[in-house]
């Protein structure tokens, strides 16, 4: 056995409700490699998540797990983390609940810089309710709201962290298992708002629709797609057309808000 | 070096079939829904069945 998850999941809860071949699986597992790499204490530690198949994850992890309203995890997080700044806190869900409905709260968690870790399952779709398009949907894609197709530009969630003021952002895949739990791992170590995206399969109501024959198709697909930071240095926007970036694309000093609301606190009381 | 030991948890196993097509080996093969071992004896302990399965469902013993 390379990693024992059984000190972290929550006794009698697997199998977990999530389909055959979910990419939420391979996160989960993730994440807890990185917790486990980081030494986080069990009680010093907060999970929050909004709604959706991937906010479902808190439920299986032996931590602190808040399950909170569609797209408000980063809100209810800001919370914890001001209330009770010593604590590790992070957020996971989908791409629906934290660009789309939670896209507000997402925004401005990365303007504020606030010390938490989040871990964003991108999944191109709303695989709980049935395949919805998502913004992260490809354009030209079928989801159950496009038949003929996405007319939307997709955001690129990354460059939306990076614009919004995270001061770490990184991107990988759900084939590239190991360096899941190696970029939460910075995530977790780096102090402000980090953002990881994992770009993860969803096969029962994305890959069906769009031609997948199975799930080891739609890893296959993340493998010839992903492109690492250095080599999409060297290439040109052409090339990179279609393309997902992985690795750390964005990493910078700026004072954390926890921190300065501190000092704000005691020059207000030193008045 | 002596042969791993695979342990499925039949009960995780939702046959999603991502362990067999990632094993180097041809050791593990689909029964229907379930995964199953069939040539233990090529088990290299990669363990990439073990990393990449999204279920908790397959464990590579070394000893
Ligand atoms: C306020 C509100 N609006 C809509 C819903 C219905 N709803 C539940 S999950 C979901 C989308 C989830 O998509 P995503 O966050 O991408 O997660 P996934 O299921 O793909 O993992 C929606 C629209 C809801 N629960 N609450
Ligand atoms: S619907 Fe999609 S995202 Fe939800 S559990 Fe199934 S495969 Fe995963
Ligand atoms: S450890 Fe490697 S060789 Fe052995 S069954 Fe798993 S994938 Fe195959
Ligand atoms: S990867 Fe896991 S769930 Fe999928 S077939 Fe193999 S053991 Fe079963
Ligand atoms: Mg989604």
């Amino acid at each position: 056995m390379a990693f024992d998850y059984d000190k972290y999941l929550r006794p009698g809860k697997l199998p977990h409700i999530w389909c055959p071949g979910c990419g939420h699986g391979i996160v989960l597992k993730g994440l807890l490699r990185a917790i486990d790499a980081c030494q986080l204490e069990k009680n010093r530690t907060a999970i929050v998540s909004g709604i959706g198949c991937a906010s479902r994850l808190p439920g299986y992890v032996d931590f602190n797990t808040l399950h909170t309203a569609h797209g408000r995890a980063a809100a209810f997080a800001t919370g914890i983390k001001m209330a009770q700044p010593h604590m590790n806190v992070l957020v996971v869900g989908g791409d629906g609940d934290g660009v789309a409905i939670g896209g507000n709260h997402f925004i401005h968690a990365c303007r504020r810089n606030i010390d938490m870790t989040y871990v964003i399952c991108n999944n191109f779709i709303y695989g709980m309710t049935g395949g919805q398009f998502s913004p992260c949907t490809p354009t030209g894609d079928k989801a159950s709201t496009t038949p003929y197709g996405n007319p939307d530009p997709t955001f690129d969630i990354g460059k939306l962290a990076i614009g919004a003021g995270a001061t770490f952002v990184a991107r990988t895949t759900a084939f590239h298992a190991t360096q899941i739990d190696k970029l939460i791992a910075e995530g977790i170590r780096h102090k402000g708002m980090a953002v990881i995206e994992v770009l993860d399969d969803c096969p029962t109501t994305y890959g069906r629709r769009n031609k997948f024959r199975s799930v080891v198709d739609m890893m296959k697909r993340f493998k010839e797609l992903a492109v690492p930071v250095a080599k999409a240095a060297t290439m040109s926007k052409e090339e990179l057309d279609g393309k997902f970036v992985t690795g750390i694309l964005h990493r910078e000093e700026r004072p954390e808000y926890c921190e300065q609301y501190a000092q704000l606190v005691k020059r207000a009381q030193n008045l | 070096m002596s042969t791993p030991r695979i342990e499925v948890i039949e009960q995780y196993c939702k046959g999603c079939s991502i362990c067999v097509e990632f094993c180097p080996t041809n050791v593990l093969e689909m029964d229907g829904f379930l995964v199953k071992v069939v040539r233990p004896e090529a088990c290299i302990s990669c363990m990439q069945c073990e990393l990449r399965c999204p279920d908790f469902a397959i464990k590579v013993h070394k000893d």
